[in-house]
Formats: C-alpha cells, sequence, structure tokens
C-alpha cells in the first residue's frame, strides 16, 4: 500500500498543481519520483508532525490541496490538537495518510501500533475517516479525497497486502464496496482486515454457509443506506477491524444500530452484531502481525468458527 | 511619512477602549492585551498592506495572532482601523456578537484564522508562507506570538523548519511581556538569552522596546527588506502598558476592572480630562 501511495501520490501530484506532499521524515526513496516532477511541492518537515500538520492547515487555506503522510501514530496521536484545531476546526481539505495502520508494525512494539486511530479520528467534526483494504482502494481513496472540501484521514497499511479487487470497483467515500454475496451472514470489514473477511467467507463455505462480504473503506461518514438495509436483512452481522473494541468501526456501526432503531424503518432492526477488534490493551511483547492477529482471534479460523456457531443458536 | 505622534494617539485610545470594554462585557487578558497594542498599531498603521474593506484581495499582506488570548487587542485595533465600526466592540462576547475570548475562524473581516490553543499560529503562516512561493506571489505573512506562548514545542518545531526552507516571507514577534499566567515567564521555562535562541534556530533576531512606535516601525521596514530568512522580531515590553497601576502586574491576566478603574486609566492615557 505504501509503494501504490507513493505512485497515485505522484500522478496526482503531476496532474493537479495545487497537490503538496508533506512528509515526516520517512520513505527514504519512496518519493523520489514524486521529488522529480514537482520539486517545489515536496517537503521533508523532519520529526516535527504537530508543525507538519499545522503548516498543511495553512497551505489548505491558502487554496492549495496538502498530503500529509507518516506513520499513522504520530500523524493522528501525537498532533492531535493541531488536526482538531487547525485542520477540522477551520474545515481545511487535508489529506492525513497514516502508513503501518493497526497492527501493520506489530514488529515495531506498541509505540508503532495504531488501535486507536480511528476512534479519535471518528470523533473529530469534519473529519472523514478512509481506511483502505488493499492498494486498489488506497489509490482510489486518495484520489477521491483530494477532490473533497473537507478533511480526510486516510488509513493505509504496509506492503505486499494481496489484491482484493481484480478490476476498479466504483469508489465513493462513504460507501461500501460488496466483494461477496452471501445470505447467512453478513461480514463488514474494514481496511486491511477485508481480506481476513474473504477467507472468513470461503470457510463459511466450506459449512454450507453464505456470506456476504463488503469492504466498508469509510468509517465516518457511514453508508447508513446500506447498513439500513442490512440491519433488517441479515440475521447476524459481524464487523472485523484491526483496531480497539472501544470506538472504532465496530463501535460506529453499532451506535448507528443504536441510533436509526428509533427512527424512520430502524424499528425493523433485527440483526445480531458480533464484532472482531483487538483488545483494550497494549501488546508489550514482540510479535509479527500474524502472531498478533492469533493472538487476538482476528483470524479467518477463529472467526468463521465463532460466527458458525454462534448462527446455529440464532 | 508615518506620523509617529498619530499612531501613539490610536494606541492610547485603543487602550482606552480595551479597558472599558474589559469592564463592561467582564473580557479577561487585559495585561496581555494592553502589552501588545503598540505591536498591533505599528503593523497595521506602518507595515502591513491589507485593505479593511478588502483584506483578502490577492497580494495582500496576512496577520496571524498566535496569542489568541489577546484576541480584544486585535479586535479594537482593526475596528480602529476601519474594518468594522468601533460600537460593535461594545457587545463583546453577546450571543450572536462575533467577539469571543478567543477568535473562531472569520468571525470578523480581517480574522481568518482561531487561535487560542497555543502554539500553532506560527507553523499556519508557515503554511501560507509555503503556498506563497509554491505560486510565486510576494506576500508576507506576521505572526504575534507571546512569550509565555513559545513554551510550546510546537513553535520549536516552526523555528527549525522556516529557516531550513528559506521562508523569508515570515515575520514572527515575541511579545516579550515577561509574564504567562501564572508567572515569570523567565522562571517558568528557561527563556533567558530569547533572541540568542532564535538566533541560533537560523532567524535574522531583532530586538526592539515594544512601546516604542518609532523603533517599531523602523524595525518592521528594515526585517522585510532582508532576503534568505525568516525574521523575529523580540518586541521588549511591560504586562499591561499604558496603565500605572496594572503595569506589570500579573493580576491583570484575569482581573476585570472597576468603573472607577476605567475612569482612572483613561485619564491617564489623556482621554479623558480629570
Amino acid at each position: 500500500m505504501r509503494n501504490q501511495f507513493a505512485e497515485t501520490v505522484t500522478n496526482l501530484a503531476q496532474e493537479n498543481p495545487d497537490i503538496v506532499l508533506l512528509s515526516g521524515d520517512i520513505g527514504n526513496r519512496l518519493f523520489n519520483g514524486y521529488k522529480e516532477i514537482a520539486p517545489k511541492r515536496f517537503y521533508n518537515c523532519g520529526i516535527a508532525e504537530a508543525n507538519m500538520i499545522t503548516m498543511a492547515a495553512g497551505l489548505a487555506h491558502s487554496g492549495m490541496r496538502p498530503i500529509a503522510y507518516t506513520i499513522t501514530p504520530f500523524i493522528t496521536t501525537r498532533c492531535l490538537e493541531q488536526i482538531k484545531v487547525d485542520v477540522c476546526y477551520h474545515n481545511l481539505p487535508v489529506v492525513i495518510v497514516g502508513t503501518g495502520s493497526g497492527l501493520s508494525y506489530a514488529e515495531l512494539g506498541a509505540t508503532h501500533h495504531s488501535c486507536e486511530d480511528i476512534a479519535i479520528m471518528r470523533s473529530l467534526p469534519n473529519m472523514n475517516v478512509v481506511c483502505a483494504a488493499d492498494r486498489i482502494e488506497v489509490r482510489l481513496a486518495l484520489q477521491e479525497a483530494v477532490k473533497m472540501d473537507s478533511p480526510v484521514y486516510i488509513r493505509i497499511g504496509k506492503k505486499n497486502e494481496p489484491d482484493l479487487h481484480h478490476n476498479d470497483p466504483v469508489f465513493e467515500i462513504g460507501k461500501g464496496i460488496v466483494l461477496n454475496e452471501g445470505e447467512d451472514v453478513c461480514l463488514l470489514a474494514t481496511g486491511n482486515m477485508v481480506s481476513c473477511a474473504l477467507e472468513t467467507a470461503k470457510l463459511l463455505n466450506q459449512s454450507e454457509l453464505t456470506a456476504q462480504v463488503v469492504s466498508i473503506h469509510t468509517v465516518k461518514p457511514l453508508d447508513k443506506d446500506l447498513l439500513s438495509n442490512y440491519f433488517s436483512k441479515y440475521k447476524l452481522i459481524a464487523t472485523i477491524e484491526e483496531h480497539n473494541h472501544i470506538g472504532g468501526f465496530g463501535s460506529a456501526v453499532a451506535e448507528y444500530y443504536v441510533d436509526s432503531f428509533l427512527s424512520v424503518g430502524g424499528s425493523s432492526n433485527s440483526a445480531k452484531i458480533m464484532r472482531f477488534s483487538t483488545p483494550d490493551e497494549y501488546i508489550s511483547h514482540v510479535s509479527s502481525q500474524e502472531q498478533a492477529r492469533q493472538k487476538y482471534n482476528l483470524t479467518p479460523e477463529y472467526i468463521a468458527g465463532k460466527l458458525a456457531k454462534t448462527l446455529l443458536n440464532l | 511619512m508615518i506620523d509617529i505622534s498619530l499612531l501613539e494617539q490610536k494606541s492610547r485610545e485603543i487602550r482606552g477602549k480595551l479597558v472599558e470594554v474589559s469592564n463592561l462585557r467582564h473580557v479577561p487578558h487585559l495585561g496581555s492585551c494592553l502589552s501588545c497594542v503598540d505591536i498591533l498599531v505599528s503593523l497595521y498603521w506602518s507595515i502591513l498592506k491589507i485593505d479593511p474593506l478588502d483584506p483578502y484581495s490577492k497580494g495582500s499582506d496576512s496577520f496571524i495572532l498566535s496569542k489568541g488570548h489577546g484576541a480584544p487587542a486585535l479586535f479594537t485595533t482593526l475596528a480602529y482601523k476601519g474594518f468594522y465600526s468601533v460600537e460593535l466592540l461594545n457587545d463583546f462576547g453577546e450571543e450572536g456578537n462575533p467577539f469571543a475570548e478567543h477568535p473562531a475562524p472569520n468571525c470578523v473581516p480581517g480574522v481568518e484564522i482561531a487561535t487560542g490553543s497555543l502554539g500553532h499560529g506560527l507553523s499556519f503562516a508557515l503554511g501560507k508562507a509555503l503556498a506563497a512561493k509554491i505560486k510565486d506571489e510576494p506576500q508576507n505573512f506576521f505572526v504575534l506570538l507571546g512569550d509565555g506562548e513559545i513554551n510550546e514545542g510546537s513553535v520549536w518545531e516552526a523555528a527549525m523548519f522556516a529557516p531550513a526552507n528559506h521562508l523569508d516571507n515570515v515575520t514572527a514577534i515575541v511579545d516579550f511581556n515577561k509574564w504567562q499566567a501564572t508567572g515569570r515567564s523567565c522562571d517558568v521555562m528557561s527563556l533567558q538569552s530569547i533572541a540568542e535562541k532564535w538566533k541560533a534556530f537560523g532567524w535574522d533576531t531583532y530586538e526592539v522596546d515594544g512601546h516604542n512606535m518609532h523603533e517599531l516601525c523602523e524595525v518592521f521596514k528594515k526585517s522585510t527588506k532582508s532576503p534568505g530568512k525568516p525574521k523575529v522580531i523580540i518586541a521588549d515590553t511591560i504586562k499591561a502598558k499604558g496603565v500605572s497601576f496594572m503595569e506589570d502586574d500579573n493580576n491583570w491576566h484575569y482581573r476585570i476592572p472597576t468603573a472607577e478603574e476605567v475612569l482612572k486609566a483613561k485619564q491617564e492615557l489623556g482621554l479623558i480630562t480629570s
């Protein structure tokens, strides 16, 4: 996803003279191509994320389209005040891209994990939150984000994630993408857990269960039409994310389930919702992303088993 | 030629109005406001290319009040400069009135940026200054910081970025009034050798008496002409300058003057005769 980000941002900068890329001293050589085509519109802002984000706000205020990029914890929680006041309060079209999201950098230790960014970013007024599932979604999300008139946070992984889309899907911020049709259970996944959802669907298939799989790349604004429909259509809905149980994608879906219950049409909400996410703790021991997912039951095997069992009792 | 005595008179009028509105509408931060009035007047009357009736026209300079709690001073200065009517200040903080203790985005003509959370204004100006460089626009950006405000680490992130990127279209002014909310700014944090600090970071650094209108106008003129480096002006000021019984008394960070004190202040400022 990182390489795709570099390629797409380079192409965007070539087309659009207002694009400015700000990097927090990462991506050594990653942006060489960009620097060749737009040397005056690339700034290595150093290890100084607060200044980087506020400068991005200043650039956007002067009509540019800044894209700020560094490792997720440092471009979200590290400079939260700057994102809140300078970017969101002024409702400026800054695109914030966090790389190595969730447990992508599991082996780097908990300082580099980000399992609270969705919760925090989506609580900011004016902010849009997009989690890309593969490199195709990275490209499409970025292309859409630079057209927005408000801030967008894009959460991406690292590299070599599998391609999940074989052709370019219709990509609209705030609209889910159906990847698999099924009737027994609905898997709503976001970001780098969409691949896990697809694998889960395959396992369920072996038990003669069919699963609808949707990439909900946009956690804010939620695809309310899709959700309203699914809340009554499916008996069981699972949300899957590489993010803390508190406040993330699953929380957003659950909130909407509750909030829509008393509104028109919401009284038919009948689905049971199960949330698959990371627990409310730091991982202080060294592990790979795969090991971390195993530990937290974020595997197709665990999720498929759990869902199959739950379906039996519904 | 700039008429220094006219600017000094403006400063006195603005100080008088600030004290009056503070009493009338219970607006705090009087000390922080009074210390930067001369800086604001010298900027708006002698340096900034900003048309009060069309403040954002192409090529206009830009001013950001990074010490957002000094907003009443900026609001009052803009009123006296003709951005809007002085009478508007009499309803300061009332429901529907654009003035608040800290400015909201676009609250009045001439104030685009919300400040109040300290340590943001300089970086914001750097972003705008970068945009001007990219677009090759000959605009200048001025930012007023408090000496307490520069406790914030983000200020020093910006202080390192600007010289590295040759942002010579930026002038920062530090209102060095020696106080922050609860103590002497040099005791709370190590602010000694404040000019040397900025110099060491690579800024073209000037020191000036922040209440001497002539010196202020001269230093701004000089500072906008030196290419290659961002500029910083350390303005040596006195908190609550202009009203003898408030000067250098940090109680006036939050205290509201009584009607009697307003009268006394106005007499001292020569705005009414006793």
